[in-house]
């Protein structure tokens, strides 16, 4: 019945003759692509380009951390380090990370679509990306900044002469390049899906980068317009936030979190997507609970969008506000935990196995639960006033971006690699590297959450000696961590000419993706597919190899 | 060990000492923010723990050698509603606790006693009323609540005593306040957390806990001679407030006897309380602080006073609690220094001036 062409599986699998990948050679063919599938190639290699720049600024970070004094590195150029490993981190890394990436390169398969509904302005997008990470490298070679990732006023528009407006500048351009990105996800999924491919067919991948979408969508904006009145007081003087001229400097703290705290949701949902795909494909079971694991995405982009002055506690805010405020952030926490517990659900009565991306997502799971959990201690109104500022928010934070959201972008990488190159990544090395992630991770952030309650403010170049201990157990772990990340950089490189050819389902998983060849045509599908299940459908995966003879596409 | 590696010994021995993996409970906060931290230890550890039996206990117990084909399951709204609102009471045990420490943490009781901070890039200006001025540091008798107004003169600061576990922000144009009591006799970190420029972590200092009498010693060794209300006389009459707030019978501006604390009705007809950043901002910015019954004339002095001067004026005004200060005031135009706490009480005052409201 279906008119998906299926290749034959791993043992017997060749190369298709034909693919996205060959069609068209040449870097013109690339550069100028509208393929969805190359404009992912693309970010991919850039954001692993700007992950590894970050890298290196964090590894200076727990260089100069290992003594207590200012040693290492001088005070001013430590700031300029930290605040080049938040902006790269940040903009250039965790919020394309997933979404940019894996997600241009599934959505349209996932739906069933040829490409994205607007293939140009993704082609825009990874070149405003390229235009905010050329700017930010440039700030980085004439001198770095050092306002903080968070731009804080009136630090920026006024205490400060490093490259302030060119920096501002390159996240602003960075952000259209995310709006477009988002637009292009709601459009295609709203109006591209293939015939039969309802709502609540669609893999929960897909509701995840639709929740992200929005915020994406929503919120970078009023992070743009922040930016820009920043550059316009550093500039020009309008004095929107300084206070002698009767601006209100929160008035920046409220525009810069109302965008900035929905942003951790842009970064954290595709990956929530990714675990849902992979928990599933590695039990062999449906998501316990789809519609649940759906309307949590969604639960948390609305949510998400009415917490941002929980980032404001000690600052003045009045009483009720912060009581609103704090009631919010603890209904966020729900949909997170609804997420957690219905993946550990679908494991029951599974058929498990332990393959590299199920590692990086039960990484993901412990991880992110000691993250969200440190989340409520924050979101608690009288426990914040101790802890906000000091390296409880820095360990809190990491938890949910880098155990979380960097575990979960492993974990796709891992799971779709056979389907982006055509081959397998090195099954036992990488396992190894998952577990050295896991445990890097640990070492080197666990012990901030005990310096953080301990009151070692964060930004700091300089601490006193009793913080030392700890700091250097955060410094070796994040040695380890390093490893843990390089390990996939060589050893995947590796794979795109020695791996193993894949086969087009070589995890026997249900989603239109792995119904068609690896790497897949320029076009996707040969006719395009007509949807008659559910996803994450094992029993009809069963019936349809058993009636099918299979065909080389 | 010693015998082994004498520079390991070294460095365990000096490592040790310097351990450190819970700060001071030092003042009387502090053991109600410990007891919430220990609740939400407690739940992290259960939901962490829960979530790690399910996972391990799945992934033995259904592995693909022990469960070779898997059962479809849709779901289950019993489970799903139970692990839906268990942790939802939780997070709203944790939300009322919180926002019950908060308003403990920054409801400062009536009795405290006043200091003044300000902020600037790198380093705490201390204030105290008797006229003790600090650097990077804050001398603070134990078993009294201490009320500190905070502000910052440049950029955006935070005023923060792990040990006391308060914190709060200093912000350009704003008072903040915050209140602790020390328990303990001690000397603990003053760390400003939030960045705030180059020298950041250079932006510490202490906070010296005292037995009172300690306190009192030191206090007496450490003033300046002059009370911030005496200075912000001389303030006040070298800048001619009194030219206008002289509560004579033609003044061009409001009687400010008394006016501290007091209900002031404005042009528009709204009632404003007049405190600090009330006094503070209607310096800086009068026109937009319109008392009824008075014409618009006073002119703004920002950028003539600085953050210290505007707190001794504010310290000033809040202990004029007669005319007669503000009549010697004028009669003595500083030449002699004049204990505050000695003004003589029983003079009559002049009728309040229209506008203002006895609470």
């Amino acid at each position: 019945m279906s008119t998906i062409v299926t290749l034959p599986d791993q043992s017997t699998a060749t190369l298709p003759k034909v693919s996205y990948l060959n069609k068209e050679y040449g870097l013109k063919s690339w550069l100028l692509t509208g393929d969805h599938k190359r404009i992912a190639v693309l970010y991919m290699i850039s954001i692993t380009f700007f992950f590894f720049i970050g890298g290196a600024m964090a590894g200076l970070i727990r260089l100069e951390l290992l003594t207590p004094p200012s040693d290492l590195l001088a005070a001013d150029t430590y700031n300029k380090v930290f605040t080049a490993h938040g902006i790269v981190m940040v903009f250039l890394f965790l919020v394309p990370s997933v979404p940019a990436t894996i997600g241009n390169f599934l959505i349209p398969i996932m739906v069933g679509a040829k490409d994205l509904a607007f293939p140009k302005i993704n082609l825009l997008s990874w070149y405003l990306y390229v235009v905010a990470g050329i700017m930010i490298l440039c700030v980085l070679a004439f001198g770095g900044v050092d306002t903080g990732w968070t731009f804080t006023t009136p630090l920026s528009t006024h205490y400060l002469n490093t490259h302030v407006v060119a920096a501002g500048l390159a996240v602003f351009v960075a952000g259209f390049s995310s709006i477009f990105t988002g637009l292009n996800f709601i459009v295609t999924i709203h109006r591209m899906r293939a015939p039969g491919m309802t709502w609540f067919r669609l893999p929960l991948f897909v509701w995840s980068h639709y929740a992200a979408s929005i915020l994406m969508v929503l919120g970078t904006p009023v992070l743009a317009i922040t930016l820009v009145l920043v550059v316009l007081e550093r500039t020009i003087g309008i004095g929107v936030f300084d206070p002698t001229k009767g601006g209100d400097p929160l008035l920046f703290q409220h525009l810069f979190w109302f965008y900035s705290h929905p942003a951790v949701y842009i970064m954290i949902l595709p990956g929530m997507g990714v675990i849902s795909e992979v928990i599933s494909t590695f039990s062999r079971k449906r998501v316990f609970g789809y519609t649940a694991v759906a309307f949590s995405s969604v639960a948390i982009a609305v949510f998400g969008f009415f917490v941002w002055a929980h980032h404001m506690f000690v600052m003045g805010i009045s009483s009720y506000s912060a009581l609103v405020f704090s009631l919010l952030t603890m209904l966020v926490a729900v949909p997170s935990a609804i997420k957690i517990f219905n993946w550990s659900a679908t494991l029951y009565k599974g058929s498990i196995t332990f393959e590299t991306p199920m590692l990086y997502a039960f990484g993901f799971l412990g991880l992110f639960t000691i993250g969200g959990l440190t989340g409520v201690f924050l979101g608690s109104m009288g426990m914040d006033i101790h802890l906000t500022e000091t390296y409880f928010i820095v360990a809190h934070f990491h938890f949910v971006m880098v155990g979380g959201m960097l575990m979960a972008y492993l974990s796709g990488v891992h799971f779709w690699w056979p389907k982006i190159t055509g081959r397998m990544y090195p099954e036992g090395v990488s396992k190894l590297a998952a577990v050295i992630t896991f445990v890097g991770f640990i070492l080197t952030f666990f012990p901030q959450f005990l310096l953080g309650y301990l009151g070692m403010p964060r930004r700091y170049a300089a601490y006193p000696p009793e913080f030392q201990v700890l700091n250097v157990f955060s410094s070796a772990g994040a040695s380890v961590l390093g490893v843990g990340y390089l390990l996939p950089l060589l050893y995947l490189t590796w794979s795109l000419k020695y791996g193993k050819i894949a086969g087009a389902n070589p995890w026997q998983a249900t989603g239109l993706e792995w119904q068609i060849q690896s790497p897949p045509l320029t076009e996707n599908f040969v006719e395009t597919p007509i949807v008659t299940h559910e996803a994450y459908d094992y029993e009809w995966l069963e019936s349809k190899k058993g009636s099918e003879v299979p065909t080389v596409g | 060990m010693h015998f082994i590696s004498p520079v390991l010994w070294q460095f365990l021995i000096k490592w040790l000492t310097y351990f450190a993996i819970f700060p001071p409970e030092a003042s009387s906060i502090a053991p109600y923010a410990d007891a919430l931290y220990f609740f939400l230890v407690a739940i992290s550890v259960v939901g962490l723990g829960a979530v790690a039996f399910l996972v391990v206990t799945f992934s033995i117990r259904y592995r693909k050698e022990m469960n070779p084909v898997a059962t479809p399951i849709e779901g289950s709204t019993l489970l799903e509603a139970t692990w839906t609102i268990i942790p939802l009471i939780l997070f709203m045990i944790c939300f009322v606790w919180g926002a019950l420490l908060y308003f403990r943490i920054y409801s400062p009781p009536p009795n405290a006693m006043n200091v003044y901070v300000v902020g600037k890039q790198w380093m705490w200006k201390v204030e105290h009323p008797g006229g003790q001025h600090e650097i990077n540091a804050l001398h603070i008798p134990i078993n009294r609540p201490i009320q500190v107004t905070l502000i910052s003169q440049d950029v955006f600061h935070s005023f923060s005593i792990p040990a006391f576990r308060v914190k709060r922000e200093a912000i350009p144009g704003r008072y903040n306040t915050e209140w602790f009591e020390a328990t303990q006799v001690g000397t603990y970190h003053l760390f400003c957390t939030q960045y705030c420029g180059t020298l950041h972590s250079q932006m510490i200092g202490e906070v010296v806990a005292m037995t009172p009498e300690d306190y009192e010693a030191w206090a007496a060794g450490a003033t300046s001679g002059n009370s911030l209300a005496q200075n912000g006389e001389r303030l006040f009459a070298s800048l001619g407030c009194n030219s206008c707030h002289n509560s004579g019978p033609n003044a061009h501006g409001p009687n400010l006897a008394n006016v501290y604390g007091s209900h002031l009705q404005m042009k528009s007809g709204s009632f404003v309380t007049v405190d600090d950043a009330f006094l503070r901002d209607t310096i800086l910015n009068p026109t937009m602080h319109e008392v009824a019954g008075y014409a618009p004339i006073m002119p703004t002095y920002q950028g003539q006073v600085s953050e210290e001067g505007l707190i001794d004026l504010v310290e000033y005004i809040r202990r004029l609690d007669s005319q007669y200060r503000i009549d010697q005031t004028i009669n003595n135009s500083a030449a002699q220094p004049i204990q505050t706490g000695a003004t003589p009480t029983g003079t009559s005052s002049p009728a309040l001036a229209p506008g203002t409201v006895k609470p």
